[in-house]
């Protein structure tokens, strides 16, 4: 084989990237179609009816499930990854105790959903209802708080290494102007990675917005709009992982329409943190 | 004094320019001869790399670079000829030492046959590789160690090493790249010493930003300046008596 | 305060294994791993009598190791390929694309990429199949694959390139028999990674192998797979006892992939 045609080939594969993309919007859209024209796309975002013997569906209560699990948990880990971003960015850097830090969360990040989901309904469930919140356990809140649990690795690492990149310089002109390590912290280092660190969690957000096992098995699994964040509901995610067995006609194609949503959502989330980081960059 | 070796290698008009207009090297004429060391020097940024690797089409590989005129290798026009070929032609030795790190010491001498597909039988294969480590003087150094990798070896031996590398396939003309300004100074001194030795097998052409190594070592010296050939001459003339005024302030330190 | 909350992490993490190795240890033995998946009636029985549920995952553990490795022959060589074309074109605009278009997969959630392969593989073979579930994972596995590949290939010196390229080394050998070696190690630690990563998902393997009863080797049946078998054990009262031993293996096979892949970026960092 020639260094041309080499060459060639070589573009010819990294199309394949394209393609799959590609082929997945044309799929989506085109198995949302029935529904969306059927329904409109306006109502199906805005309907909470999800009526399979009317044949009548709507996305709300799901989309309305999937952000208020993702952004709750969003908050909930924030102050955990934020102190162990610190930790290991700048407090304990290089310590041996940091490094257990970073082992220990490595290891929680390589969990996979469906034991975090068992884990959740065994473990924090039970807690959810000793406490006396919820008589079931299930939820919005119990399914954040597990998801909190899930993306504290992924939120935490990303927003140490923008931590890390804070330059030394920096930081000593501080303590030679008189500061505490508290006061440097506030005042020069999260200005300064401030952009990263919060791309870091939007990035984290659009991990939590696509994550369905665990979600299902903890949320309830109802399909009304949650009217409280102890009430059960549903997810973009786990709707469609519950009722994709069967469904076909006009319900599958919601779900194919809820499934387009979420990944255009994801995908924004998604964009916006990239973009923030390489303006940082 | 009559130079009574053959030409190898003869420079016309080349020149090399990266962008429009700007000219890294311009209209180099120039002879070169065989079994013979040719120092190429001059204050930084005055094109000897560039010629260096304008010779054996190392410049390809990054686009927008043009190259007018011509090199004739043996009668041949090396930029009309397929790069790969001609670069089997002219062995290239870098600044920093780079045997490359997996394979191990016998292999990366080999490893020009490798990477070119040409197969060798094993005795072949043993004769090629004790000859061009005997060649640079690292055979007894490493001869139990063939099939380690070069990493233990110090900087200058590695830089042997990557000679031997070179060598291993014969070619026309050695190109050797500032090969000793990463080196200390004993690495330097026997890399010299073994210059000296090679060139009676071949052609040897070397940049260096070090006059007194070109004064050491090399028969013909090139003294460039922003681009342009200045003198093309035997060193012990250049140095002593040299005809250009350029190349005198250069040669006693009055810039560069 | 910052030690307090950063250690707090510990609890989770500790909480999970042992609650999943406390559960779970009972059932492990030889059989666990070698014989089919019991039914629910066995089970019923089993429980009954205070017995161990009998039978194992063996078709899962199959299943996981086929559906995995089918995955990483297709993801693998066109990740690698693809990040060396990305490597060698960093100012392309069209390179750009790609690599952007590759980090957009990367955020599609795995059960979207579990319906779309759906739609592709599965109608049109008609029926569910270990080859649908391993095109879903082959297109989660890419990106991965791709970015580490040339994230490795950028940190490599170029003067290893140009010395390749100066013995009249063509392009394609210089890639293969120089740069991909130098290189191995990180690409590797990048396959280790997307593998444990895609090892443990389920989502995307409900809607595309389903999951049978007994070790499949077909590539055109439905598979089990550890993580499916776990969602069915789950759902199934008689059979829920299974689920910890399960989640055990699925665990102790995720973190040995992960404490793997760090050994050898860290001897590689040295």
């Amino acid at each position: 084989m020639t260094d041309k045609i080499f060459k060639q080939l070589l573009f010819v594969l990294s199309l394949i990237v394209l393609f799959i993309t590609a082929g997945m919007i044309y799929s989506l859209v085109s198995g949302s179609l029935p529904a969306l024209r059927e329904f409109g796309i306006f109502h199906f975002i805005s309907s909470s009816e999800w009526d399979p013997k009317a044949e009548n569906y709507g996305a709300l209560p799901f989309i309305v499930g999937t952000l208020l699990t993702s952004f709750l948990a969003l908050l909930i880990s924030l102050p955990f990854s934020l102190s162990i971003a610190l930790f290991t960015g700048e407090y304990y850097k290089n310590s041996r105790f940091s490094r257990i830090i970073s082992s220990f969360v490595n290891l929680l990040s390589g969990v996979p959903s469906i034991v975090y989901g068992l884990w959740g309904f065994y473990s924090i469930r039970p807690i959810i209802i000793n406490m006396g919140i919820s008589s079931n356990g299930l939820g919005i809140l119990t399914s954040s708080i597990v998801l909190a649990i899930m993306i504290i690795p992924y939120a935490s690492s990303l927003s140490s290494e923008f931590l890390g990149m804070v330059p030394a310089n920096l930081k000593e002109a501080s303590y030679s102007l008189g500061s505490t390590r508290l006061e440097m912290i506030r005042n020069v280092m999260i200005p300064y990675a401030s952009s990263g660190v919060t791309a870091s969690y939007i990035l984290a957000l659009g991990r939590a917005l696509g994550e369905t096992m665990a979600v299902t098995m903890l949320i309830g699994n109802t399909n009304n709009l949650p009217s409280s964040l102890i009430a059960t509901g549903n997810s973009m995610a786990s709707i469609i992982a519950n009722q994709f067995g069967e469904a076909d006609g006009l319900k599958l194609s919601s779900l194919i329409a809820i499934a387009l949503l979420l990944m255009l959502i994801t995908a924004f989330i998604n964009l916006i943190g990239k973009l923030i980081i390489r303006r940082f960059q | 004094m009559e130079i009574k070796n053959n030409i190898i290698m003869s420079l016309k008009d080349l020149s090399v320019s990266y962008t429009e207009g700007i000219y890294a090297v311009k209209d180099v004429t120039a002879d070169l001869l065989d079994k013979n060391i040719t120092a190429i020097m001059g204050p930084s940024g005055c094109g000897k790399s560039t010629l260096l690797r304008a010779i054996n089409r190392m410049h390809e590989l990054y686009s927008n670079i043009k190259v007018t005129g011509e090199i004739n290798l043996k009668n041949n026009n090396v930029l009309k000829m397929n790069p790969m070929s001609v670069r089997k032609m002219a062995g290239m030795v870098f600044q920093r030492p780079n045997p490359f790190p997996t394979m191990s010491i016998a292999d990366n001498v080999m490893a020009g046959y490798k990477l070119n597909g040409i197969r060798k039988s094993k005795s072949e294969r043993e004769e090629i590789i004790k000859n061009s480590l005997t060649d640079v003087g690292l055979w007894n150094e490493v001869k139990d160690s063939l099939n380690k990798k070069g990493s233990f070896l110090s900087g200058g031996q590695q830089q042997r090493l990557c000679i031997a590398r070179a060598i291993a396939l014969k070619p026309e003309i050695l190109l050797l790249d500032e090969p000793t300004s990463a080196l200390d100074p004993i690495a330097t001194s026997k890399i010299e010493d073994l210059l000296l030795e090679l060139k009676k097998q071949f052609a040897i052409i070397i940049v260096t930003h070090n006059m007194s190594q070109a004064a050491r070592i090399s028969d013909s010296s090139m003294f460039m300046y922003l681009g342009e050939l200045i003198e093309y001459d035997n060193t012990k003339k250049m140095f002593t008596n040299p005809s250009n005024k350029k190349t005198e302030e250069y040669l006693t330190g009055n810039f560069g | 305060m910052v030690c307090v909350l950063s250690s707090i992490i510990a609890i989770p993490l500790f909480s999970i294994v042992w609650k999943v190795v406390s559960k779970g240890y009972k059932q492990i033995s030889l059989e666990f791993f070698t014989q089919n998946i019991p039914n629910s009636w066995e089970a019923s029985l089993a429980l009954k009598s205070g017995n161990i549920i009998p039978g194992g995952i063996a078709p899962g553990i199959t299943g996981s190791l086929f559906m995995v490795a089918i995955a990483s022959l297709m993801a693998i060589p066109l990740g690698i390929t693809i990040g060396v074309y990305l490597c060698e074109n960093p100012n392309n605009k069209y390179a750009s694309i790609v690599r952007f278009i590759s980090d957009l997969l990367q955020g599609v959630p795995s059960i979207v990429i579990g319906l779309i392969t759906y739609s592709w593989v599965v109608t049109t073979l008609k029926s569910y199949s270990a080859l649908a579930a391993s095109v879903a994972l082959t297109i989660m596995m890419l990106p991965m694959i791709i970015r580490s590949t040339e994230e490795t290939l950028k940190m490599l010196p170029n003067s290893l390139k140009e010395s390749a390229l100066a013995l009249g080394a063509s392009r394609i050998k210089t890639t293969y028999y120089v740069i991909i070696p130098s290189a191995f190690s990180g690409i590797f630690t990048g396959i280790l990674l997307s593998v444990s990563r895609v090892i443990g998902e389920t989502a995307p393997l409900l809607l595309t192998s389903l999951g049978s009863s007994s070790i499949n080797w077909n590539i055109f049946s439905p598979t089990s797979s550890i993580p499916t078998l776990i969602w069915d054990f789950y759902n199934d009262p008689n059979l829920l006892n299974m689920v910890w031993s399960s989640s055990l293996i699925l665990l102790t096979i995720v973190f040995v992939l992960n404490y793997i892949a760090k050994t050898v970026s860290q001897s590689r960092n040295n």
